[in-house]
């Protein structure tokens, strides 16, 4: 064996180490000393984006470990965009996490087992390790929500968020064990193979396939499998809430589309049928539920669900007719769609998290009452991520609509362009109504805002980032059609 | 070809750059705030002057033409020009924010900065959207404008004004969303082009043709406002403050008039024509029902509001007739409109600043303590109501031809204006300004300072000029709507 050969793997590797580094120094130092750990974790993040950058080199996907694994640049993209995520979530939780005492190793180690699980998952290429990967991921966050031991709504999310996942998990797992039953195999190129050589039982997956989207949706999640969402990105700690939030809806993305596009894309007639529906749906409750909250937390965890429905509106313009000629153009929007997402909710979240201080949790909308007297550049800062998620040029929140739309009408489903658009429409309300209390209500308390330096300045380059991609969205759009087409052959 | 510097360009982002410097001088530095955004908007205006010296004559093509690709992926490009229609909204715009910063001065207070820096980022945004020639950059400036006009009316506005708002910003919005799965489907059958010249020669079968028709006049018309969607524009207006509803009335509402010759009467021609009657039959009901609607308002700045709905039917009248009279026509309404609407809002706003009341009630005999403000009034009040010699008449008189042409009846009640415009504005002049002084509050009044006394000389000069000679301002423009009218009498279905 030589260490040559699991190359594609080492930032894997190396995060696994750097875990368990972490973890030792941590258990040394017995004292709250998460300064040690946050430090560590932010250096493990730069080391393995520094590999990850160096597989670029590869120009073809590399199998490996008995094809569990697969190192390709769809994986390696997305990757880095994690990374990229976790460093933020840590960035602007520190302040928050010492203000509550929560400050310590056990939330780094924790997210960044998390974050192996993600980047497992990321680059399963076969059901057994994107079940593990999901499984790692999912208990960390589990455990994450109840950090805050004494707080009620996080247990009780906690225990919501465990047993919803779990069944959504076996659910999964059911549904991966009838694929194995009329496959025979575990990995997802060799089922793809066989299903193309029409030597499977056609309804056997199709049952099958029922199960796959069904734990899917829950991990994505859209309607009808949304429950957890609203009360655990409600009730976990806000810096929890950004971790579930961001991240590993990157990580849910790629699974979804290697076993659904890649794996079972001869089926991709009956899959794309019931993420229409979930689509739909999702783009109606997401958008309507949002506009009757007064947690923001709370408005922001059903935005979500929305979102997650226009994902979905990619991720079904792929096939038309069982045509694979536009593929690449929707997948990759799909995959700009969720990057930017994930972009816009680090400072959607971010932006709690610099309004809270010790013993306030700043996640009332109320709260945000007269930001712009109080702190104005904060104030520009959230209105530019508000018009993101609502999808208004020139922000990257309108070339991430309008690139999955461009999808949606190319496949030929304008009517479905038409809806997403009207319930755009309705989602637009309540992210204006976030701008109009931050800039037209009086300010309720005096007490100016004067969040840690250190959030203060990533949320500018956040928000400026999202500005700046809404201008230049070119190089993104370009490398995410570059990594699908490198790395799918549909 | 005359372009040697990217002249729109620097149109476009100058007044913007200078916006968001602004945007961020706090209150502390007010006077700096002030003069930084006078110095942007002046730039500006200067900025679109070798646009007007430049401008080429004559001829239908595109001029100052800068075309760079933007977005590689769906072939986006950062495509600007203008022709004899669109130009001339780029001086007026430019014009306009230099008017309303001047305005603005010492009336606000607080949040100085903003406001100055959000009209300048708005003011750069327009003039980009009568630049665009690619559909997607046209759509992005377009909707842009929408934040900074939401944040003008909800901060600086009056009593109800975040409810005007949010209607200003989802009614727009609705409309433009539609229009955006529209240029979607332009952009899917012209096999990837967002070239708007190019959408303009692409065959269309008349049903799509009607649907997108549809799509973009539901974009448009809630701009211009046309009647039934017009609903938002007085609450709008009422609520904005003067700088707002200057900028609204004079360059916002063109924006959808302007959105109809770029857009729908091209690309949909046989739409067009199959849909003239509707759209002919919407514009005069704004012109005779808006009109007798604005007569019995009690707010001037509501009564305003209406005049310029039933003002912008007119615009859209002359559109649909297909006649180069009647399109040229409609074009110089767009820009008298532009003057006069906007005069009229300073007016009273200068009456507003005095008295904080916009009742008419509350008035009367102004003219006895501010006989320099009741002259500018007065003038104003004409020109809205089509006086000749002012640039009101010219634009509503060329229409009125046109329609003569195209249909008697059409002529007869779009010739209604006349009376109702005359009966409105004179009658709200005739309550506010003559008389006897009402009351001990205009017993008080001061006239006008220097200040307002030079924005409204400068807005009376130009109506004037161009009511008594209006040559400059068509001239351009013959090119232009000719080749746009050929195109428009070309079927575009079974090519």
């Amino acid at each position: 064996m030589q260490l040559g050969q699991f190359i594609p793997a080492f930032p894997e590797m190396f995060l696994t180490v750097m875990t368990f580094v972490i973890l030792c120094i941590d258990a040394v130092l017995k004292r709250n000393h998460g300064t040690w750990a946050y430090l560590l974790s932010l250096f493990a993040l730069i080391g393995c984006a520094t590999l990850t950058l160096g597989m670029f080199v590869f120009p073809k996907p590399i199998v490996m470990f008995a094809g569990m694994f697969v190192g390709d640049a769809f994986g390696n993209v997305l990757k880095l965009c994690t990374y990229v995520a976790m460093a933020m979530t840590f960035v602007y939780g520190r302040q928050y996490l010492a203000d509550r005492n929560l400050f310590k190793g056990e939330f780094y180690i924790l997210s960044l087992f998390a974050l192996l699980g993600m980047m497992v998952m990321i680059s399963a290429n076969h059901l057994l390790s994107m079940y593990l990967g999901l499984e790692l991921l999912s208990l960390s966050l589990y455990a994450m929500v109840a950090l805050n031991r004494d707080s009620r709504v996080a247990t009780e999310a906690a225990i919501k968020y465990f047993i919803l996942g779990a069944l959504a998990s076996g659910m999964l797992l059911y549904g991966m064990s009838m694929l194995y039953g009329a496959t025979g195999t575990l990995n997802i190129s060799e089922i793809a193979q066989l299903i193309a050589a029409k030597k499977t039982q056609k309804v056997i997956i199709a049952f099958a396939l029922v199960f796959i989207v069904a734990g899917l949706a829950f991990k994505l999640g859209v309607v009808p499998f949304h429950m957890w969402i609203p009360d655990v990105y409600h009730g976990a700690p806000t810096a929890v809430t950004l971790m579930i939030g961001a991240a590993p809806k990157i990580a849910a993305f790629a699974m979804t589309l290697r076993l659904l596009a890649s794996g079972l894309i001869a089926f991709a007639a009956d899959w794309q049928q019931m993420l229409v529906l979930m689509a739909v749906l999702s783009l109606a409750i997401g958008n309507l539920a949002a506009i009757m909250q007064t947690n923001l937390k709370r408005m922001l965890a059903f935005s979500t669900i929305s979102h997650m429905g226009f994902l979905l509106l990619g991720l079904l313009s792929g096939v038309v007719d069982g045509n694979s000629f536009s593929t690449t153009n929707a997948y990759s929007s799909a995959m700009f769609y969720v990057i930017t997402y994930v972009l816009t909710t680090l400072g959607s979240f971010g932006m709690i998290l610099l309004m809270a201080r010790a013993g306030f949790e700043g996640e009332a909308l109320e709260d945000f009452k007269g930001l712009n007297q109080r702190n104005p550049w904060f104030a520009w800062m959230t209105l530019i991520i508000m018009f993101s998620l609502a999808g208004i040029p020139p922000t990257v929140g309108f070339i991430a609509k309008y690139s999955v739309l461009q999808a949606v009408v190319g496949a030929g489903l304008t009517w479905l362009a038409v809806v997403a658009v009207l319930f755009s429409l309705i989602g637009a309300f309540y992210y204006l109504r976030v701008v109009k209390i931050m800039f037209f209500d009086e300010p309720v308390s005096p007490t100016p805002i004067n969040p840690a330096s250190d959030g203060k300045a990533l949320l500018s380059v956040n928000a400026l980032l999202i500005l700046l991609l809404g201008l230049m969205p070119g190089w993104l759009l370009k490398l995410c059609e570059l990594a699908v087409g490198a790395s799918f052959r549909f | 070809m005359n372009a040697t510097a990217p002249f729109l360009s620097i149109a476009i982002w100058v007044p913007i750059f200078f916006g968001i410097v602004v945007l961020f001088v706090d209150d502390k530095n007010a006077k700096l705030a002030r003069s930084l955004a006078l110095v942007g908007a002046l730039a500006g205006l200067l900025a679109t002057v070798p646009v007007m010296t430049e401008f080429v004559a004559g001829t239908a093509k595109m001029q100052f033409v800068e075309k760079v690709l933007w977005v590689e992926r769906f072939n986006m490009q950062y495509y600007l020009g203008v022709d004899g229609i669109s130009m001339w909204f780029l001086p007026l715009t430019a014009l306009i924010t230099v008017i309303v910063v001047i305005a603005g001065w010492e009336v606000i207070e607080q949040r100085v900065g903003q406001y100055m820096g959000s009209f300048l980022i708005l003011s750069g945004l327009m003039i980009g959207v009568f630049c665009a020639l690619d559909g997607a950059l046209f759509y992005v400036f377009f909707e842009a404008t929408l934040i900074p006009m939401f944040i003008i009316i909800g901060v600086w506005g009056g009593q109800n004004r975040v409810y005007a708002a949010l209607k200003f910003f989802l009614y727009t919005l609705m409309g433009s969303l539609l229009t955006l799965v529209a240029m979607i489907y332009l952009y899917t059958k012209s096999g990837g082009s967002w070239e708007i010249l190019t959408w303009h020669t692409l065959p269309l079968p008349l049903e799509a043709q009607k649907l997108v028709f549809i799509a973009f006049l539901l974009a448009f018309a809630v701009k211009v406002p046309m009647w039934p969607v017009h609903t938002w524009l007085p609450d709008a207006h009422v609520e904005a403050p003067t700088g707002g509803s200057v900028v609204l009335a004079a360059i916002m509402l063109k924006l959808g008039a302007y959105g109809f010759l770029r857009f729908s009467l091209p690309i949909a021609p046989d739409a067009s024509h199959a849909l003239d009657g509707f759209m002919i039959t919407l514009s005069l009901i704004a012109v005779v029902y808006i009109g007798l609607v604005a007569l019995v308002q009690e707010d001037m700045k509501k009564l305003v509001a209406y005049s310029s709905i039933a003002h912008m039917g007119f615009v859209t009248l002359g559109f649909f007739m297909f006649s180069k009279i009647g399109m040229e026509g409609g074009i110089v309404q767009m820009i008298s409109h532009g003057f006069i609407s906007g005069a009229m809002f300073l007016c009273i706003g200068v009456l507003y600043d005095r008295m904080h009341s916009r009742k008419i009630a509350d008035y009367g005999g102004v003219v006895n303590t501010m006989p320099r403000f009741a002259a500018f009034f007065v003038l104003f009040a004409m020109a809205n109501s089509g006086l000749p010699a002012t640039s009101g008449f010219v634009g509503e008189f060329m229409v009125i031809l046109g329609a003569v042409k195209y249909n008697f009846w059409v002529a007869f009640l779009a010739a209604t204006t006349l009376i109702f415009g005359a009966a409105y504005s004179l009658w709200m002049v005739k309550r506010t300004i003559f008389g006897d002084i009402a009351n001990d509050h205009v017993r008080a009044l001061t006239d006008i300072n220097a200040r307002e006394f030079s924005i409204l000389a400068i807005l009376a000069i130009a109506v004037i000029w161009m009511g008594v000679y209006p040559h400059p301002f068509t001239e351009v423009m013959h090119a232009s709507v000719n080749e746009l009218l050929a195109h428009v009498a070309q079927s575009k279905v079974g090519k």
